[in-house]
């Protein structure tokens, strides 16, 4: 219960599901880009999935731009998380799963049979929509990727920690109790904390799984805030429910649809003039 | 009415909770028996002096504590070709007379109308003595030197005195044999055995044979040293002795290095009689056995249990874990992982008895014999491992309890949720690191219970136990202070074992059963103890990896 910051005047409603999109939102402090001028950093070709028989992702090609925030829309089971999941091989996990295509990273296919699955997710990093600690102390919860690397060094560690708390903004609200449990922070505090742990070990790209899905809206709000302060050094992705988080966080916008990406582009377009008519009945409200 | 009664519920209500009740009351009834007929045992109990009628109506005297209290039908007596008047019932007690040494037997029963007079004087004494059991009697004189030193009344004053000397005497004794010299004996049987290695290898060595030698005329020297000054305490300990007048009026004289305790429990005071309790039971949880087991301590024996089940546990844990982590994460799930489940499962219901005879078969004779020809054979004939022992009897017992491990981690593993695995897969960990810093310290309140699980089968296990390694009487703790300190060969005593040869296999059942309650609250209490030290770990544990609850 610590999330005391005041309530800035932006309008959230994590809660109620609105359908009508605010352009005002839309404008806010962005000009329009354009795919073009942007460097790559993730590109899916001709992505298809397949659960044992049935397939859940059709052809998707898509290029994801460097630092900058990319969302996925759409209704529940249109495929966009397992698309998000495909980016880390999240989805070797699941029994029975057959994925053809590929995804380059830096031009690297890492479907590709020399990738070492562990560094392809240190270099892309994972936050889900439930937070997801482990039952350690905060600081353990924030080190854990460095442990992993080998470091030992404590000094080392304590200013990565730190750094890491403090983009993740959460410094200020946990240094006094770095060593408690982190099971003893608020929902908000513990997503922002799983954040924290991602950045610390300084991947490439960070994929976000619905990560406001199971907040408040305050606790949101700092997440969305935190996403704008974090593409200055980091490719999001984000996968959401919400269409209005989409059009305030994201620069890019991709809508898919049972499985196939329908439309994609730069956030303001695709929310003002969509191309296809799938796309502006959904974001109008018209199903999903 | 009634069908309204029965469709509430409340006759499964009423149902449910008194068959709760029920088993409860069994359980505390239980342990409420065993305590009592096992705690009292250490009560000093009366002393009573009868004159008794004889059947050709001769008087005897008997001297006693009454034992036990039974009433018979005139008829069965009579039957029993004793004379008794009437047809009412009689009641009949069984009166420990003890002085075995004199009257040949330690129990008789005497009819309560035979009984004209009983007497509880208080210059009745009892004699508990490291050989023959008890003796009742008066204290007539204490000799030095077989000269009296005291008589009557100051008599007793200076028995006490002169029976600390001896008990301090007695203990010094005690800790130079099994101290020093046992340790002496046991650096002689190693040399023994460097020598016959050498002989085996061949090896002509002279200056390996020479340390020995020496090494040996050391011991030796050290060993006269010890012997003649155990020489001087036996002579000191026989210094005294005491004459004690017995029921049939003969006097015993008796060594006061044969006497544990000498005392007066008719004259006793209440806060006296409890703390001579009090002395007595923690004699019987720290002393070792006498006479067969029947008196005494049975400190090996608990000593032998906890041991055998700590080192069960550190082999069960490691090697259940294992195997639950290969079924659970690695394996494929399919038929084959199932059917070794089920296989697993199915071992935890094989009779203990056919893990013993496993056990003798595969441990001690196939496993032992070859570790004693490939690493003992110095000692052959006499096997080291080949024979029943500590080890194969905690690795019995692992085998044993395998499966409850096994399926209690299983079932932690398969509790872990999936996000924190996905977690820190997603910081770039690999399987085994997921597994290693996350999902096992997770699941270690589960492989607690499992462990605690084992402990409550294992340590109650006594059938398997006597096939691999436990004895009656082990002259030697698992643990000392010779190296290498802990002696995984050596046979051991155990309290399950205890009971069933106390109770059974003893030469005076009668005297030993009140240990058989004893022995058996103890052996409750053990596992207690043990399983509270293990649900207190995993409480815990449980505490420190809470899963996530929001």
């Amino acid at each position: 219960m610590t999330d005391t910051k005041q309530m800035p005047n932006t309008s959230v409603d994590g809660n109620t599901p609105t359908h009508a999109i605010d352009i005002e939102v839309l404008s806010r402090g962005r000009n329009a880009r354009q795919m073009a001028d942007e460097t790559p950093c993730l590109q899916v070709q001709g992505l298809n999935l397949f659960y044992g028989k049935k397939q859940a992702l059709y052809d998707v090609d898509m290029v994801i731009p460097k630092q900058r925030v990319t969302a996925y829309i759409g209704p529940s089971g249109c495929g966009k998380s397992t698309l998000l999941r495909c980016i880390n091989r999240m989805n070797d996990l699941v029994d029975g799963v057959q994925i053809d295509g590929r995804i380059l990273l830096d031009e690297q296919n890492i479907y590709d049979k020399s990738v070492n699955v562990a560094d392809l997710r240190r270099r892309v990093g994972m936050v889900f929509q439930k937070p997801n600690p482990f039952p350690k102390s905060i600081y353990e919860n924030v080190a854990y990727g460095l442990r992993l690397q080998g470091i030992k060094d404590r000094r080392t560690m304590d200013e990565v920690v730190e750094n890491a708390l403090k983009s993740a903004a959460l410094w200020d609200e946990v240094k006094d109790r770095l060593h408690d449990s982190a099971f003893g922070l608020s929902g908000g505090q513990q997503q922002r904390l799983v954040i924290a742990r991602a950045i610390a070990i300084e991947p490439e790209v960070l994929l976000l799984d619905e990560p406001a899905s199971a907040l408040d809206p305050i606790s949101t709000l700092k997440i969305e805030e935190l996403i704008y302060e974090l593409k200055n050094k980091y490719t999001i992705v984000i996968v959401t429910h919400n269409m209005q988080q989409a059009a305030r966080v994201s620069d890019y916008t991709a809508f898919m649809y049972m499985g196939k990406l329908i439309e994609y582009g730069d956030t303001n377009t695709l929310f003002t003039n969509p191309h296809q008519k799938q796309t502006e009945d959904y974001i109008t409200g018209r199903y999903g | 009415m009634i069908i309204q009664w029965f469709k509430s519920g409340n006759p499964w209500i009423w149902l449910t909770a008194s068959a709760v009740s029920v088993s409860l009351i069994l359980v505390f009834g239980l342990l409420l028996l065993i305590a009592a007929r096992g705690l009292g045992h250490f009560w000093p109990a009366t002393i009573w002096e009868y004159d008794y009628k004889n059947p050709d109506n001769s008087v005897t005297r008997l001297v006693g504590e009454v034992h036990d209290e039974e009433t018979v039908g005139a008829q069965r007596l009579r039957e029993a070709g004793l004379a008794v008047d009437g047809d009412a019932d009689v009641t009949r007690y069984l009166l420990k007379t003890g002085n075995r040494d004199v009257l040949g037997q330690d129990f008789r029963w005497v009819l309560e109308p035979a009984i004209q007079e009983a007497r509880t004087p208080e210059t009745l004494m009892t004699v508990e003595r490291r050989e023959w059991g008890n003796l009742y009697g008066y204290l007539n004189a204490v000799q030095e030197d077989r000269q009296t030193v005291a008589e009557g009344r100051n008599a007793w004053e200076s028995l006490q005195q002169r029976l600390q000397r001896a008990t301090a005497l007695f203990a010094q004794i005690r800790a130079l044999e099994k101290g020093k010299i046992g340790s002496i004996n046991y650096g002689l049987e190693r040399l023994r055995l460097r020598e016959r290695g050498l002989e085996l290898e061949n090896n002509t060595d002279p200056a390996e044979r020479e340390s020995i030698k020496q090494a040996r005329a050391a011991l030796n020297a050290d060993y006269a040293g010890l012997q003649q000054r155990l020489t001087d305490l036996y002579k000191a300990i026989n210094r005294d002795q005491m004459t004690v007048t017995v029921s049939t009026g003969e006097t015993v004289t008796v060594p006061l290095a044969k006497v544990v305790h000498a005392y007066r429990p008719n004259a006793m005071s209440l806060p006296e009689k409890l703390g001579f309790y009090v002395a007595k039971v923690w004699e019987f949880v720290s002393d070792e056995p006498r006479e067969a087991n029947t008196e005494g301590g049975i400190f090996p024996a608990i000593f032998g249990t906890v041991m055998m089940v700590i080192i069960m546990s550190i082999m069960v844990v490691p090697f259940g874990v294992v195997a639950a982590v290969y079924l659970r994460e690695y394996a494929k799930q399919g038929p084959l992982t199932q059917l070794i489940r089920i296989a697993v499962n199915n071992l935890a219901g094989v009779p203990s008895i056919v893990y013993g005879v496993f056990g003798l078969g595969f441990f001690v004779y196939f496993l032992g014999g070859n570790l004693d020809q490939l690493f003992f054979p110095e000692a052959l004939p006499t096997p080291t491992f080949g024979t029943p022992g500590l080890m194969w009897a905690s690795l019995t017992l692992a085998l044993l309890t395998v499966p409850v491990v096994i399926v209690a981690t299983e079932e932690g593993l398969s509790r872990i949720p999936k996000s924190v695995r996905e977690g820190s897969l997603a910081l770039g960990a690999t399987k085994a690191e997921t597994l290693w810093r996350t999902v096992l310290p997770m699941a270690s309140p589960a492989i607690m219970t499992g462990l605690i699980l084992a402990i409550a089968r294992a340590a109650g296990e006594v059938a398997p136990l006597m096939l691999v390694g436990v004895v009656k009487l082990a002259p030697s703790l698992p643990l000392d202070g010779n190296a290498p300190f802990l002696h995984l060969d050596r046979k051991f005593m155990h309290l399950g074992f205890h009971i069933y040869d106390v109770g059974f296999q003893s030469p005076n059942v009668e005297a030993a059963r009140p240990l058989v309650y004893a022995t058996a609250l103890l052996l409750v209490l053990v596992i207690v103890a043990l399983n509270l030290a293990a649900i207190a770990i995993r409480n815990h544990l449980r505490e420190k990896y809470r899963a996530l609850e929001n």
